[in-house]
């Protein structure tokens, strides 16, 4: 049981993740593919604000604040019941009301496996596909050194 | 009697719309997009964004392009912005070992794991104004090379192994963070809170405050043990979700430098270190911080503090640009009043310092004419 809480919110955190990465129009644009519903009632926001970004001394020591970033996050509840959250960087509070009905829709047993196929595959492979083209570009342009022999012996 | 003078209206109204009007410039010449200036300037927003202390691209771009370019008003703008949102909370710690790498380059060592990568930089570029930039030429796709990943551990951690390097640096346990948007300055300060208005602290001074160290002003030997550039990712604890709440990914750089340290009564010989992290990529801002970072740790460890870079109070209450223009600029408006009561003060002296050199003459022409 233990597990098996572990893999669902390891899930569902990995879903809000990809939401969380990719920009407005495209969740929009896969939507409106997915035939997913998107009724849902409001019960926070979507509210736009700033989150303190902390860092560590040395890179691994004791926290302190470098600055400020913006966020907006909503809450949902959908027909069926099922409330759902979003946070997300940014100021797009449609893309926030979208993630948080997708939150919601993830954790209907009815509704998970569309979310995962029709939304978030789609979305992972787009974001997996453009880190690894920045990895390789940036691959290109590591040094090799090599040695250049002086003299006679 | 105080008479308050009223009037102006209509002239600051229309030397706004004037402002306006210079700021769109040529009709004929296309309005700049925000997103050009993102693309394009995007180091320009990266230092907005990192003085102004908040990451966000197109509230940069639109406070660039609202503040004519001008980087300071454009930081201005994006600190008073910031004041009207509500706080969600404080991040989770990034973890700048587990970053996208875009650059990573070491002064330290040659071979390490990872290797030296250099990223998109203008390191061993000529300096030659580009024509062809000018004129709007095509350019290449970046090349690519397939290999695979390999871990990038932090240098700092690689050099950790012999004993010779302090260690990141920690707080006592009973340390309560400081926050300097919360909480007025107060001196001495802990170092977290130091880092924090460094981070945020003008480029140009803590430059030349770092230059100043090298030139011999607290010298302290610095190398560059590492600096990356990259992406890493935010988490939010939030309470209505049972883990951290992952809000995407932001683009940092950091910077190890490393110090050579002969030994004190308080610490023994060994390598000492000074840290910059800041948003975006400005690998000058972040050098500069941790030269600052290392000199201003001298009471710490037991060195006398001697030059302008090792005074804290001098420097972190100077660091913050909009503070500063904010008081320097303020000299501009009005102060008739004050200027009259001056103009007063020195008319009645220099009436008095004429009736003295007049007594004196007086008095040395009497006694020459009895002589």
């Amino acid at each position: 049981m233990r597990g098996q809480e572990a893999r669902e919110q390891a899930g569902r955190k990995a879903v809000m993740a990809t939401l969380a990465h990719t920009a407005a129009d495209e969740i929009v644009r896969l939507w409106s593919e997915s035939g997913l519903p998107s009724e849902a009632e409001l019960l926070r926001g979507p509210e736009t604000g700033l989150v303190t970004v902390r860092g560590r001394i040395g890179g691994g020591g004791a926290p302190f604040n470098v600055g400020e970033a913006t966020v907006t996050r909503a809450t949902v509840r959908l027909p069926s019941g099922q409330i759902g959250h979003s946070y997300a960087l940014g100021r797009d509070k449609g893309k926030a009301k979208l993630a948080a009905i997708a939150d919601a829709l993830w954790q209907d047993p009815a509704q998970r496996e569309a979310v995962e196929t029709k939304l978030v595959a789609p979305l992972r492979a787009a974001l997996d596909a453009a880190r690894e083209t920045r990895r390789v570009e940036t691959a290109a342009t590591k040094v090799d050194f090599f040695t250049m022999v002086r003299g006679e012996d | 009697m105080y008479v308050a003078v009223k009037g102006g209206e209509a002239a600051i109204a229309n030397a706004h719309r004037l402002m306006a009007d210079r700021r769109r410039g040529d009709r004929s010449v296309p309005a700049l997009r925000l997103d050009q200036i993102v693309e394009q300037l995007a180091l320009g927003v990266d230092r907005v964004m990192s003085e102004g202390s908040l990451y966000d691209r197109e509230l940069a771009a639109l406070a660039v392009v609202q503040a004519r370019g001008d980087m300071i008003e454009a930081i201005f703008l994006v600190r008073a912005y910031r004041t009207t949102l509500p706080r969600f909370g404080y991040t989770n710690p990034v973890d700048t070992g587990a970053m996208q790498i875009e650059r990573r380059v070491s002064a330290t060592y040659k071979d390490l794991p990872g290797g030296q990568v250099l990223g998109p930089t203008f390191d061993y570029t000529h300096r030659l104004l580009d024509p062809e930039l000018a004129a709007g030429a095509d350019v290449e796709m970046p090349a690519q090379r397939p290999v695979e990943a390999e871990p990038m551990p932090r240098v700092s951690a690689i050099l950790a192994h012999e004993g010779l390097i302090e260690a990141d640096g920690e707080m006592p346990l009973d340390h309560v963070h400081g926050d300097i948007t919360r909480e007025p300055l107060q001196f001495p300060m802990a170092r977290d809170i130091r880092l924090q208005a460094l981070s945020r602290g003008d480029e140009g001074f803590l430059l030349a405050l770092g230059y100043s160290t090298q030139r011999g002003y607290a010298r302290n030997h610095p190398f560059v043990g590492e600096v990356r550039i990259g992406e890493v990712e935010l988490e939010l604890d939030v309470p209505e979700l049972p883990f951290a709440a992952p809000l995407g990914s932001i683009r940092v750089t950091e910077c190890q430098m490393v110090n050579q340290f002969k030994g004190s009564a308080k610490a023994p010989p060994q390598f000492t270190r000074g840290y910059g992290l800041v948003f975006g990529q400005s690998e000058r801002k972040a050098m500069a911080m941790a030269l600052c970072d290392r000199a201003l740790r001298a009471s710490e460890l037991g060195e006398d503090v001697v030059a302008a870079a090792q005074d804290e109070e001098f420097v972190i209450s100077h660091s913050d640009n909009v503070q500063a223009t904010g008081f320097v600029e303020h000299l501009k408006l009005p102060h008739y009043v004050d200027f009259q009561a001056e103009l007063g003060l020195v008319r009645r002296m220099r009436a008095e310092y004429e009736a003295r050199e007049n007594e004196d003459k007086a008095a040395e022409e009497k006694r020459e004419a009895a002589e």
